[in-house]
């Protein structure tokens, strides 16, 4: 078996409000293989989305050792973060975070443009991204002019043009009703069951969590449960 | 990510917000169009002194009593005739020195009554100075040998009191007594403000006689060529001060006149400009202001790009250069906009105006330097954003 996605061990984040220590997390192990799909749970405040930053690479630890595709992220600079979370990491974020100006297509386009893919291919492979998620249509359509559901499918198609190894999702569900809530969890179940792309997902709902093999409750800055649904072979 | 890349996306913010983009940039166009402007003025002021002073003639001495220099008071002359021959046996060529005496008369025909500068010079003048006529005569030597009441009138002059009949021969009345028009001048216009064209020339020995003086104001030399103005200059001088040891005598040449005049001038316009910098610097602290707030505004899509793989330089580029293209888009618009005004300045008032490449160049460097300075502090605080922080910002 090659190098897992994601390998934490001992993994804490401490945040200082006004000399006071607030530990969000307090020692994770954790380990994610390629292809997985795991769902993230927990009650509010116990650290799921500093998990989310630590493992998409926009955060540090404060201490522990986290692995990205086997390599430490301990030993790269700025730079080489921004560029590992470039080629190897694709992110939804609950409120899409869509540049509200810009159409789909550049839109998506945008994770290319920080990876030096001239112009013409980039449309090529944006187009081709919107294709995937449906939304072949709306290429040239705004934020504004689209539902959510439609905005957060753009995201999805922005998170997977750089084919990476992962996705991590925040919540993605979260501002959606439940159809095109259960639309977009089609979207990375197709996404992880055809490319292999592993999907770390954050979720409150029962019912998204209960669509993933893999459950990690997390409570108070710790894991408290780690369940796989054994046998599955979707 | 491409250089290419970044101006598109910094044009197309500039574009999203043009507004704020234009108001912004309003800074940076008053500053540029100012110091083009004043610029132009200033040069085109000592174009046109320079061009008056070379009018004169060519290789002109001029010797007055006492100093000449700025803020000198002026000195009672002591100097009459015999000392124009005085310094004609000094200069060795009598034909190379003329006698300037200078006097505010009116001159009248008929009803018609203007107010001329009178001088009373020689047979001479025209070996010196450049002053064409249009018609009739200069002095000869007998008018002024025999004190003839003959006149030479200035273009102005005489376009006034005679209109488009011919003076020639005709009668004009100064301070009272009667003279005969012998000659018109050409147009030559004005030199510091003396209207060459309002003269009326007479000879030296009749104007000290209407005067009631037998002084001259001053003397004028004509050196043979450059290389002599210098030596000829000094000797006159030495000449003069040896024989009135209590008296002080000057001789200025054109050269020394463009001289103080051209440092005064280009120094007027070095002022002007500075001023006009200091608006364009003015234009500056509001680009770095703008893109401060843009900066804010923008905290969440910077977060974004950073979490999709912009590294710190991408970001700090891409602010950086919206800055620049705002200054250097205003820079263009002022360079423009003040061109055209000094061509509207030139066209519609008498103020020369001459527009230089040097300020064109300077206004546009310092446009984008503006840019680059005040753009920087903005577009490092945002390349250093936290994404975390940055995406948590709502
Ligand atoms: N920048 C910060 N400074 C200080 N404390 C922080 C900061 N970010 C997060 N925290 C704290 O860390 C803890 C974990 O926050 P986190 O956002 O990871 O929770 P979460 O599990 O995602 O909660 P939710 O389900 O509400 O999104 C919280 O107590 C939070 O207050
Ligand atoms: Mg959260």
């Amino acid at each position: 078996m090659s190098e897992p996605a994601f390998e934490a061990v001992g993994l804490t984040r401490s945040y200082l409000l006004e000399s006071v220590s607030v530990d969000a997390l307090r020692g994770v192990d954790l380990r994610i293989d390629q292809g997985e799909f795991v769902a993230i749970l927990g009650p509010s405040g116990s650290g799921k989305s500093t998990l989310m930053h630590l493992l998409g690479c926009l955060d540090r630890p404060t201490s522990g050792i986290l692995r990205v595709g086997g390599v430490d992220v301990s030993t790269l600079d700025d730079t080489k973060l921004a560029e590992l979370r470039n080629q190897m990491i694709g992110f939804v974020f609950q409120s899409f975070h869509l540049l509200a100006r810009t159409s789909a297509i550049d839109n998506v386009a945008l994770p290319l443009v920080y990876r030096g893919v001239s112009g013409t291919e980039r449309r090529v492979r944006a187009r081709e991204a919107l294709e995937a998620v449906g939304l072949g249509h709306r290429l040239g359509h705004r934020p504004s002019q689209m539902s959510g559901g439609e905005q957060q499918r753009v995201a999805i198609a922005r998170a997977l043009v750089g084919d990476p190894k992962v996705v991590l999702a925040d919540e993605p569900t979260g501002n959606l009703d439940t159809r095109n809530g259960d639309e977009v969890m089609n979207l990375l179940e197709r996404l992880n069951a055809d490319s292999g792309v592993a999907v770390v997902l954050v979720t409150h709902e029962p019912e998204v969590a209960a669509r993933a093999r893999r459950q990690v409750h997390v409570r108070d800055g710790l894991i408290e449960r780690d369940t796989r649904i054994e046998g599955d072979t979707r | 990510m491409r250089t290419a890349e970044a101006l598109r996306m910094a044009l197309e913010a500039l574009r999203v917000n043009r507004l704020r983009s234009t108001l912004t940039m309003l800074g940076v166009i008053i500053g540029v169009l100012a110091v083009v402007i004043l610029v132009a003025i200033g040069t085109g002021a000592k174009n046109a002194v320079e061009k008056e002073i070379a009018g004169l003639g060519s290789n002109i001495i001029l010797v007055v009593p006492g100093q000449v220099g700025l803020g000198a008071a002026p000195t009672q002359s002591r100097l009459d005739l015999s000392d124009v021959a005085y310094v004609r046996r000094v200069v060795g060529d009598p034909s190379k020195v003329t006698v300037a005496v200078n006097s505010g008369e009116s001159v009248r025909v008929g009803r018609t009554e203007v107010f001329a500068t009178l001088t009373g010079t020689d047979e001479n003048l025209p070996n010196i100075f450049d002053r064409p006529l249009r018609r009739g005569r200069y002095l000869s030597a007998t008018d002024v040998d025999t004190r003839r009441r003959v006149a030479i009138l200035g273009a102005e002059v005489a376009g006034k009191l005679f209109g488009d009949v011919d003076p020639i021969g005709r009668q004009v009345t100064i301070a009272g007594v009667r003279f005969r028009v012998i000659g018109v001048y050409e147009t030559v216009g004005s030199t510091f403000g003396v209207a060459r064209d309002q003269e009326v020339h007479i000879p030296v020995t009749t104007a000290q006689r209407l005067i009631g003086l037998p002084r001259i104001n001053g003397i004028a030399v004509g050196a043979s060529g450059p290389d002599e103005i210098e030596p000829l200059q000094r000797r006159v001088v030495a000449a003069l001060d040896a024989r009135y040891p209590d008296e002080k005598f000057s001789a200025v040449t054109q050269t020394q006149l463009l001289g103080t005049i051209g440092t005064v001038l280009s120094m007027l316009t070095g002022v002007l400009a500075a001023i006009a910098g200091i608006s364009l610097l003015v234009g500056g602290v509001g680009v770095s202001n703008i893109m401060l707030v843009s900066v804010r505004e923008r905290t969440k899509e910077i977060g974004l790009r950073k979490a999709l793989g912009a590294r710190q330089r991408d970001i700090l580029g891409q602010f950086l250069i919206e800055a620049v293209l705002l200054t250097t888009i205003g820079g263009l618009i002022g360079i423009l906009l003040g061109v055209g005004g000094a061509l509207l300045i030139q066209a519609v008032s008498p103020v020369p105006a001459a527009i230089t490449w040097w300020s064109i160049a300077l206004a546009f460097g310092v446009s984008v330097a503006v840019g680059v300075f005040f753009g920087v502090a903005p577009a490092r605080r945002a390349g250093r954003l936290d994404p975390v922080v940055a995406l948590r910002t709502e």
